[in-house]
């Protein structure tokens, strides 16, 4: 189904995400790159080591999470905007994730905006605590929310209301 | 009569990496672009590219023109450009023919020439595909990033390939409602990240549809799309209604290459690659003696390989008429390098397939 909608399945997304402990130790790339492109600017943008996408520039990347510190580098240079960072080690309740956002207005620091899956759906709630815009990420602001910790492999975009 | 060492035709990425490759072999490079700037489709590229960081990956289409500008300002002692010119013909004697400004026409004959002349977008056929409203998707790009211009308030987006899916975005992002990407095919032909990225944006991707009919008394007001099945006939009773002011027609793109077929080159119809190409050989000299081609012309494919394209044929071109550099071998070898690793996934088994019927080697 995949192919067709562009939207991956559960077992899909499943697959991206570090184990619960991994994630409630602190923030970690999700890496959401599921077919063979010739695309490798994860690779070059983390200094860690911790994606690697190998000599053929064509395969899937792969994410070592314990190299990976949650920096953030590779999310503003991933020309498929596919890549997030989600951090559980601040609250048992609820989550930080990061997210890629290139549209206007940007939101505010402390706003409330609607915060949707992967099919652009409505699904909660997000409360914005940072919006980093350096002239190094090149127009591709990184905007960090909290949400219900329920709906960490749900959240994948934003709605900001004009 | 003027005589020119080397003529690039076109200023796109391929022509612009020609240029500079030629230049700095040490080759006296005349650039002939019809526009009034660089850049070709770069212009309109507000994306960041794919690739790696050697075809500028990660930056975006309208930077990466700028760097390749410069890049050819630092050469300029070996570089001219004539710009608002279009070649209109390219002779048996080796002569070009250059219409500048409309009113100025005169005559060339270079050593060498690389073809760099892109490619033109395919359209469709469907009853009243001449409605106001309906655009091919080259023209919303440059209406809206180049011009600054919104083409309309709600889009049907014709074609889930990487143009029609980069299009759609850059829609949404000047605040334009996309209602729908349809594709007649049955999987989606893009990058699937851009489609996700689409996708997660709430806009639905229709595959297996085509549109049946546009429907406006003075402008568009109305498309009817349905299903197709296997062999893309129409399904009865499938239909649905998409109230939009414009349709955007995404549906591929086929070399430009008259003046190649003028010349008399020897020329090949490649489905995969997307049209009539010349045939050629690893030089990408075709069967003309010192005429060279790179980038869209001799196949539809990325921006990425364009710009190897266009840096391998210039210093091919520059080497046969008498400006081989030095380190021509390395240079070759890490060009052929890059081209084989960008091309080495599924998404470039067909272009080598392609590339197989045409290279005479
Ligand atoms: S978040 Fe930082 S450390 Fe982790 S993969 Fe990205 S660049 Fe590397
Ligand atoms: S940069 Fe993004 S699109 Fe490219 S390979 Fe890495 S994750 Fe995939």
């Amino acid at each position: 189904m995949f192919e067709q909608t562009g939207i991956p399945s559960k077992d899909m997304i499943m697959e991206k995400f570090p184990l619960v402990d991994r994630i409630n130790r602190g923030p970690v790339a999700v890496v959401e790159c599921y077919k063979e492109i010739p695309c490798n600017p994860c690779q070059t943008a983390c200094k860690l080591d911790a994606i690697k996408v190998g000599t053929d520039i064509n395969s899937v990347p792969k994410v070592n999470f314990e190299n990976c510190s949650g920096c953030g580098i590779c999310l503003s240079k991933c020309p498929g905007l596919a890549i997030m960072i989600v951090d559980g080690s601040k609250s048992n309740y609820t989550v930080e994730v990061k997210i890629p956002y290139e549209f206007l207005p940007l939101p505010k620091k402390d706003e409330i905006v609607k915060g949707l899956d992967r099919e652009g759906n409505y699904i909660t709630d997000a409360k914005v605590l940072k919006i980093l815009n350096p002239k190094s990420f090149d127009r591709t602001p990184i905007i960090t929310i909290e949400i219900d910790r329920k709906y960490l492999y749900d959240i994948r975009n934003i709605k900001v209301e004009v | 009569m003027k005589e020119a060492d080397l003529v690039v035709i076109g200023g796109g990425p391929a022509g612009l990496c020609a240029a500079i490759s030629a230049a700095k072999s040490g080759s006296k490079v005349l650039i002939i672009e019809r526009n009034k700037d660089f850049g070709g489709q770069l212009v309109k590229q507000t994306h960041m590219f794919f690739g790696s960081e050697k075809q500028y990956a990660s930056t975006r289409g309208i930077d990466i023109k700028e760097i390749l500008v410069n890049e050819l300002k630092m050469l300029y002692e070996n570089v001219k450009v004539m710009m608002d010119s279009t070649v209109v013909g390219m002779y048996e004697d080796g002569v070009i023919t250059i219409l500048h400004k409309e009113d100025n026409y005169f005559k060339i004959k270079p050593k060498a020439i690389v073809v760099a002349t892109g490619a033109f977008e395919k359209y469709l056929a469907f009853p009243n595909n001449d409605l106001p409203g309906i655009y091919g998707a080259g023209a919303v790009q440059t209406l809206m990033n180049v011009y600054g211009v919104k083409p309309g308030k709600k889009v049907l987006m014709v074609g889930a390939g990487n143009i029609g899916l980069i299009v759609s975005y850059q829609l949404m992002q000047a605040g334009v409602e996309v209602v729908a990407i349809l594709d007649a095919a049955p999987k989606i032909g893009g990058y699937l990240v851009h489609a996700s990225k689409i996708r997660r944006m709430g806009v639905p991707i229709l595959t297996s549809h085509t549109v049946k009919e546009a429907i406006g008394k003075d402008c568009l007001e109305k498309v009817i799309v349905c299903k197709v099945n296997d062999k893309f006939e129409q399904i009865s009773d499938t239909e649905k209604e998409f109230n939009v002011d414009v349709m955007c027609i995404s549906v591929g793109l086929t070399p430009l290459n008259e003046l190649l077929s003028m010349r008399g080159c020897e020329m090949k119809y490649v489905p995969q690659l997307s049209g009539s190409v010349p045939v050629r050989n690893d030089n990408y000299e075709t069967s003309i003696e010192n005429v060279f081609v790179a980038g869209d012309a001799c196949g539809i494919e990325e921006a990425s390989s364009a710009m190897v394209e266009g840096y391998l044929a210039g210093l091919c071109a520059a080497a046969k008429i008498g400006h081989k550099s030095n380190d021509y071998e390395v240079k070759r070898a890490e060009f052929e390098k890059q081209l084989y690793n960008l091309r080495s996934g599924p998404v470039g088994q067909k272009i080598l397939i392609g590339i197989e019927q045409i290279v005479n080697r």
